[in-house]
């Protein structure tokens, strides 16, 4: 079974870095911080109405999967913070690479959540046109959108656009390869790229002491760029070390990598059963850190609680999800034939006649 | 007119790509001062500069993924593998991102980029810079994979390859690079989903790309003076494969034999034949013949004159069809 997992904060092997001054040695911000980040009442009320409405519609994603309305759903239980915190941190012009369990991420961007559930539906392998939001797509195989993400930022920086850009990713991701290359490129690049790392201790069921041996904050030194450990149950200290570091990456200062320490409250996804591997007790102390509590909390400490906004918060949140998942429900299947259809922007005749010959193959109608 | 090698037309495509579409990229390992391990792009990076030419860290898979995220960014880059095998870690990335990301993106994310890798062996090098890959690229869907075998179609094809809004993989038939050609450069793109009839001929159709459509002429000739016929086609284009005119020679002349470097085992010859057989099954005077290399690694230099496809084994192929 998991033994607790240490908090031990970051090496701060580099004291001239004023983002990670701005963070305590737990990793959250320190008043002098919290000051300095000036965030308002104003936008802390956004952040915890968004991670309200994220963990609704996450759990109506789990009902969708235990009805047999969707194939498979990873949950973000745990990840409101995080996902809330540094998606809301980016500038509406910067961009995000999200990871497979990203669907704070996309909501906070602005996709329509029915529509990021189709993927989980089995109705396309991708939902939303990334111009649009300026989210890539959700990426299945670990760690392949890292890259993605410094290439992207490396033609921002050789357009001199302004553009910060995010990548996000679980703890399992820093054992790939493509990690360590995408921040070595970004290192030799100088690239204006954000590593967010949301580390919820758990791949599928292997536990973060046998994933990665040291601190992966640390690792951010041998690229050659700074890397801070932030309390990821605190979205106000995510929220403002991010917009930190992007505004970093846009002023030409280079990448920043920052691991928010979590912990994932639900299954890897609904294919998973986790009492093969862990004890509900392991998840108690973490149910104290409840994001969307200790959120609460710091605005009860402002003095900024207001219970009828609260209560407002709760009742779009349910009403979104009973919206998703209507919309979600009515959306209909697509003619089989367009599978064909998005292969190739410029298709070879030979996949035109591929096609032809597959919709002909169908009963009448082509129905599925 | 002036003697061109495969190498100079392919520089001259890169150079020629990188003048006229200012967002065209050329990136890879060693391919800035160095110009290439094979010199394909010397000279490029004096001309047109460390951020249009450059070189990358030693991680085949990082130069894939930024040549993903770039295309997001509407550059149209030009990545080169060092090696054959040496592509192989990029593979995860050209597979299941790069092949798919326009599909993923609902159209938007056009994945206008080049993977150019050099291929092929005969040139008494190690055995992961002598490799035949292009299989594991033709069996994935959203990839287009070509490949020239004169220089005239080097610079045809790598114009068209930069052009085309779709990735496209780019095989260099590294034994060929020397080989030269007259030409009168720039040459107008060639299609990138057209065979052609190299060699005319009545009695039997060789079926070749990259470095073994030379191996075909060269057999043609002999078996001209043989008193036979032979008809040669070079694919150019691996996938899609035009087998509109595959099947027309074959048609013609009623027996075919296909030749490559890499296995005969699952390789290219397989499915060719497989769709003649199926689409010209009453046409056909034999079965289709199939020469390449064995289902062993790549062996040791002193060894590939004989793994290797050369005239006289696709002549006793010929001579099979001939005489079933």
């Amino acid at each position: 079974m998991a033994e607790t997992i240490s908090t031990r904060p970051a090496l701060r092997g580099r004291g001239d870095d004023p983002i990670a001054a701005m963070l305590s040695e737990d990793g959250v911000l320190t008043t002098a911080g919290e000051e300095q980040a000036a965030v308002t009442n104003e936008e802390l009320r956004e952040l915890y109405r968004l991670m309200v409405v994220c963990r609704r519609l996450d759990q109506e994603g789990l009902n969708l999967q235990r009805q047999g309305e969707l194939g498979v759903w990873g949950q973000i239980f745990g990840h409101e913070a995080v996902q809330v915190g540094a998606a809301r941190a980016m500038a509406a012009t910067d961009w995000i690479f999200p990871y497979y369990r990203g669907f704070a991420t996309a909501v906070c961007r602005g996709v329509d959540p029915a529509t990021i559930l189709t993927v989980f539906r089995g109705l396309t392998h991708g939902a939303w046109n990334p111009y649009e939001y300026r989210l890539a797509p959700f990426i299945i195989p670990v760690g392949t959108q890292i890259p993605h993400a410094v290439g992207f930022a490396i033609g921002c920086k050789l357009d001199r656009e302004a553009i910060a850009v995010l990548v996000t990713f679980g703890e399992g991701a820093t054992s790939t390869g493509d990690w360590h290359e995408a921040m070595n490129f970004a290192g030799v690049f100088q690239a204006p790229v954000v590593f967010f790392c949301e580390n919820n201790q758990w791949a599928i069921s292997v536990p973060l002491r046998n994933q990665v041996a040291g601190c992966i904050a640390d690792r951010a030194a041998g690229y050659g760029f700074p890397g801070i450990r932030v309390d990821g149950t605190d979205v106000l200290s995510v929220y403002a070390v991010t917009r930190a570091a992007a505004a970093r990456a846009r002023r030409g200062e280079g990448p920043y990598l920052i691991e928010a320490l979590t912990y994932r409250m639900a299954a890897h996804t609904t294919s998973d059963d986790p009492t093969r591997y862990r004890t509900d007790a392991e998840l108690e102390p973490w149910r104290a850190k409840d994001p969307i509590a200790r959120c609460a909390e710091r605005l009860h400490a402002r003095g900024a609680w207001d219970e009828i906004f609260a209560q407002e918060v709760n009742q779009e949140a349910e009403k979104r999800a009973v919206m998703m998942r209507q919309k979600l429900l009515a959306m209909p299947i697509a003619h089989p034939g367009t599978i064909f259809d998005l292969v190739f922007a410029n298709p070879p005749a030979t996949l035109l006649r591929e096609k032809e010959e597959f919709i002909a193959s169908l009963e009448p109608g082509g129905a599925v | 007119m002036t003697t061109i090698t495969m190498a100079g037309a392919l520089n001259a495509a890169l150079r020629d790509a990188l003048r006229d579409d200012p967002r065209v990229l050329v990136f890879g390992e060693d391919v800035g001062r160095l110009g290439g391990v094979f010199r394909v792009t010397d000279g490029l990076q004096a001309t047109f500069g460390t951020e249009r030419v450059f070189d990358t860290p030693l991680a085949e898979s990082g130069i894939a993924a930024i040549a993903l995220g770039l295309a997001i960014k509407g550059f149209r880059p030009v990545a080169e593998m060092q090696f054959d095998a040496f592509s192989y870690p990029a593979f995860e990335q050209v597979t299941s991102n790069i092949a798919k990301y326009h599909l993923r993106t609902l159209g938007a994310c056009n994945m206008q980029l080049v993977i150019r890798i050099p291929y092929g062996g005969n040139i008494g090098a190690v055995e992961q810079h002598s490799e035949s890959p292009e299989t594991y690229y033709v069996h994935t869907a959203g990839l287009k994979v070509v490949t020239p075998a004169t220089p005239a179609d080097a610079y045809g094809l790598l114009t068209a390859a930069i052009r085309d809004p779709d990735p496209v993989i780019f095989l260099e038939p590294k034994a060929r690079y020397w080989s030269r050609q007259e030409l009168d450069l720039p040459l107008p793109p060639q299609p990138l989903d057209r065979a052609r009839i190299v060699r005319s001929g009545k009695d039997a159709t060789i079926i070749a790309y990259g470095p073994t459509v030379q191996v075909a002429l060269a057999a043609a000739e002999m078996g001209e003076q043989e008193g036979m016929s032979l008809e040669v086609v070079d694919l150019r284009s691996l996938s899609p494969l035009d087998m509109d005119t595959i099947s027309a020679s074959v048609r013609k002349t009623r027996r075919a034999v296909v030749v490559h470097e890499a296995p005969v085992f699952m390789g290219l010859g397989a499915e060719i034949a497989a769709r003649l057989m199926h689409d010209l099954f009453d046409a056909l005077a034999a079965p289709v013949e199939r020469v390449g290399s064995a289902t062993v690694p790549y062996p040791p230099a002193r060894y590939e004159k004989l793994f290797l496809p050369d005239a006289d084994r696709v002549l006793e192929a010929v001579d099979r069809t001939r005489e079933y």
